[in-house]
């Protein structure tokens, strides 16, 4: 099993990622893969860009975390998270989750796992920037709410 | 006699010292501070320690206690009643938002 979690400025190759999850890797019938981007909100202004800050060192941590229960709780023998930070323009690639397993459930499952904890508990704030102004995210209770159908493996979760 | 006044004074050492404090997202630029260092003379906890970060400077009152602000203490996420010692690293930041 393998863990690979990276925090960094640059962009990230979709296709190289998924390179690195199938290949050499007989024994898994299954990757799913995610990528977040950079969107216009519908609310007011239209977001030209993205800024995003974390706390380093805890947010890798986390994401280890993350990944390691996600691991508990399915047969996933490799995940790639990938997050980037600093200023993002509209469009660009803000986030990375790839998955394997012998099946697509699990690796299904175990995908959206990563990211409805990475969006609840790891160490990041995005700030939007508009043509004149900015403003800070605020935290959606729509993304707690997305944390429920994993609520059985809630209590000993990440805090 | 004298070794045991030295051990005293060498606990009371080990109870003061520096607190590492780090500030993320919309609180650090409302409170227009990344990090700071804060002596203290013996452990406390969050609730505590913020009030004291809040009697130093009463603007920062309506960010740090009046809002939803939360704490990691050495990097893992701590309730407010957990005790912050000298060496630590306390961080404190709004609700994240990233993905």
């Amino acid at each position: 099993m393998s863990i690979s979690i990276k925090v960094q400025t640059h962009d990230f190759s979709v296709g190289e990622q998924h390179n690195a999850l199938s290949s050499n890797n007989k024994s898994d019938g299954a990757v799913v893969t995610f990528t977040g981007l950079v969107r216009e909100f519908s609310s007011g202004d239209n977001v030209i860009a993205l800024e995003l800050e974390h706390y380093p060192g805890m947010t890798e941590q986390l994401l280890q975390s993350i990944a390691e229960q996600a691991q508990t709780r399915w047969q996933l023998a490799r995940i790639s998270i990938i997050h980037r930070v600093g200023y993002l323009a509209l469009g660009e690639q803000i986030v990375f989750v790839g998955v394997t397993s012998r099946h697509r459930q699990a690796a299904f499952e175990g995908a959206q796992f990563i990211m409805d904890y990475l969006k609840n508990h790891a160490t990041f704030w995005k700030k939007e920037h508009f043509k004149d102004s900015s403003n800070w995210v605020e935290f959606k209770q729509s993304d707690k709410q997305a944390l429920s159908k994993w609520q059985s493996i809630e209590q000993d979760a990440i805090k | 006699m004298a070794a045991g006044s030295e051990t005293n004074l060498d606990n009371m050492n080990a109870a003061a010292g520096q607190v590492k404090v780090l500030f993320f997202g919309q609180l650090k630029e409302r409170l227009k501070c990344d990090k700071l260092t804060v002596d203290i003379a013996h452990p406390l906890s969050i609730t505590a320690f913020k009030h004291m970060l809040v009697e130093q400077k009463p603007h920062w009152q309506a960010w740090l206690e009046e809002r939803d602000v939360l704490c990691a203490l050495n990097q893992t996420m701590s309730s407010s009643d957990e005790l912050v010692k000298a060496g630590d690293e306390l961080a404190l930041f709004p609700p994240v938002t990233g993905g």
